[in-house]
């Protein structure tokens, strides 16, 4: 069964079009990840999925409610850890725990007992008495999921969860996801950074103005751009001219004294490429081998867009 | 329809520990009408009472204190838009929306801590009014109508306020509107009776719903004649309290963004 299905989805605000038709599967217990450059319709997505907008056209189902019909069911399978922080900043973190447990009445032992087993599994114990203002960011994020998961939502909406955070909390937030979906929770990521996804995700589709301009596994996408290739790096034109003639499949590039042998990198095709190098008496200064990777197809497919890596620009 | 009153008690005591935390907003509520109240009967007390009271009318303090009790009411509502205005702002609201909770336990649960806070102000703002000379006469059958009648008033104008917070983009667009709750007690009976008043703002006066709620509140703590201004006060807090009741669930029902 599909955890969130949604068909030729459309939302726009006036005239700006910010969704232009999406269609998503998302399989049970696995990692869904959208990703798109800033003001692709990331964040719209989620707030759709997650009852807090309303579509203009199309059809969506989570855990097999209807999103027009049934919204209340829909809130009852989900979770949400929003792109800005979703806590109570004048409680405390054990208060805030407490909250979600009320208001999901979980019973006053139960409750108690669900907050205690959150604050420890998210390193929150020592700072469970203190206000949330005084928690530093990876600490925040972690309260943040601990209170999408007081409910045990069957599936989870992640909004750029690691946006702005230190390599270490980014860490220990990829790890929380791993152990989700261990078990058995649906996870629906957004993210602009490729390598959350490619870490992550089970499949990916790429949002870029609006529409999905590629959806597959990881692997699936990185076989959309041209395979990998060597890089010999010469240190001057002569010797980059004798090898250009040598490697007639090769690409130069005369500015910056190089030339691109296809290849996949592995290791046989490596020890063939040195002992042709050898035999052709071609001695590059460097050698530098590149395997396509996500961010090759995540540029080749939102090309038009030039806010791509503008991290804080306006969405 | 428990699950609304589970639900709102939860949010209650969440404000409740806002209050506690961050007391500052409730402090200025009480400490404007206490303002009010040294200002009228401390500096203009003499002046305003020898002058325009009707001989006989008895102490000036004792005319003005309901008005400025009464007050206490309206000064409350500006913790209670800006308190709703700043919550919408936050995640955790997002994230409630998004949870299977009674929806409007988000708004009831602020519309109990207001009533809470804003009666117990109002228990103050009587205190320092008895401090500086005020006499009730009433009967605690009286005092208890009273209690309702403020009551009545605070629930009304809570409901306004919270249709103020949720109607307004920016804090201080919510704080500027509860101004015309704060200060419309200026131009009723609160402070001189309305035959003291030029005609145009004497009919004002006479028609806003304030000074029903002044004289029923007054004749309760005084004695002074109630007559029909009962009523008048029942209608316009039920017509202030619906109307703020389904002004706000309107405003909190319709989706975001656009």
């Amino acid at each position: 069964m599909s955890a969130i299905e949604v068909s030729g989805l459309r939302k726009a605000y006036g005239k700006h079009t910010v969704l232009d038709g999406i269609d998503l599967h998302v399989a049970e217990g696995t990692v869904y990840s959208l990703l798109g450059p800033n003001g692709a319709g990331k964040t719209t997505t989620v707030e759709i999925l997650t009852t807090l907008q309303a579509p203009d056209a199309g059809s969506v189902t989570v855990a097999g409610h209807d999103l027009a019909t049934d919204p209340e069911g829909v809130r009852r399978s989900i979770g949400v850890t929003g792109q800005f922080s979703a806590v109570d900043n004048l409680l405390t973190g054990a208060e805030n725990l407490q909250l979600m447990a009320d208001l999901l009445h979980l019973g006053k032992r139960a409750g108690r007992e669900r907050v205690a087993e959150l604050l420890e599994r998210f390193d929150l114990v020592d700072a469970a008495g203190r206000i949330a203002t005084t928690y530093s960011g990876g600490m925040r994020r972690r309260l943040d999921l601990a209170m999408t998961l007081v409910g045990r939502p069957r599936i989870i909406f992640l909004d750029e969860p690691t946006t702005g955070l230190d390599p270490r909390s980014r860490h220990t937030m990829w790890q929380s996801v791993r152990d989700l979906v261990a078990a058995g929770t649906t996870i629906f990521l957004t993210t602009q950074y490729l390598d959350e996804a490619d870490q992550l995700a089970d499949r990916i589709a790429v949002l870029n103005g609006g529409v999905l301009v590629a959806e597959g596994t990881p692997a699936e996408l990185k076989r959309l751009v041209p395979g990998g290739h060597v890089r010999l790096q010469f240190s001057d034109p002569a010797r980059l001219e004798h090898a250009a003639v040598r490697f007639a499949d090769g690409t130069r590039d005369d500015e910056a004294l190089t030339l691109d042998v296809p290849g996949d990198g592995g290791v046989g095709t490596l020890r063939t490429l040195l002992d042709r190098l050898s035999h052709e008496r071609v001695e590059p200064d460097g050698l530098s081998v590149h395997t396509p990777d996500l961010d090759d197809v995540f540029l080749a497919l939102t090309a038009k867009s030039p806010t791509l890596y503008t991290k804080d620009g306006v969405r | 329809m428990t699950t609304t009153m589970i639900d709102s008690v939860t949010m209650f005591r969440r404000d409740l520990k806002h209050a506690l935390r961050y007391p500052v907003m409730t402090i200025s509520g009480i400490g404007t009408a206490v303002l009010f109240l040294l200002l009228f009967v401390g500096v203009f007390g003499n002046a305003l009472g020898a002058d325009f009271l009707p001989a006989g009318a008895g102490r000036y303090i004792d005319y003005v204190a309901p008005g400025v009790i009464l007050m206490a009411a309206g000064t409350g509502t500006a913790a209670t838009a800006i308190k709703i205005n700043q919550d919408m702002l936050e995640g955790i609201i997002a994230r409630l929306r998004t949870m299977s909770i009674a929806r409007m336990s988000v708004l009831t649960g602020q519309v109990i801590g207001s009533l809470v806070r804003t009666l117990l102000s109002g228990i103050l703002v009587v205190l320092v009014a008895v401090a500086l000379g005020f006499r009730p006469s009433a009967t605690p059958v009286e005092y208890l109508a009273a209690f309702g009648v403020f009551a009545m008033l605070t629930f009304a104008l809570t409901w306004m306020a919270v249709a103020f917070g949720l109607a307004t983009k920016t804090v201080a667009g919510a704080n500027s509107l509860t101004l015309i709750l704060q200060f419309l007690p200026l131009i009723s009976s609160a402070f001189l009776p309305t035959d003291s008043m030029p005609a145009g703002v004497a009919w004002f006066a006479e028609h806003q719903p304030y000074t029903p709620i002044i004289e029923t509140l007054r004749g309760l703590l005084m004695g002074s004649g109630i007559g029909d201004s009962a009523w008048w006060a029942l209608a316009w807090c039920v017509v202030l309290a619906a109307g703020g009741f389904f002004w706000s669930r309107a405003l909190y029902n319709r989706p975001r963004g656009a």
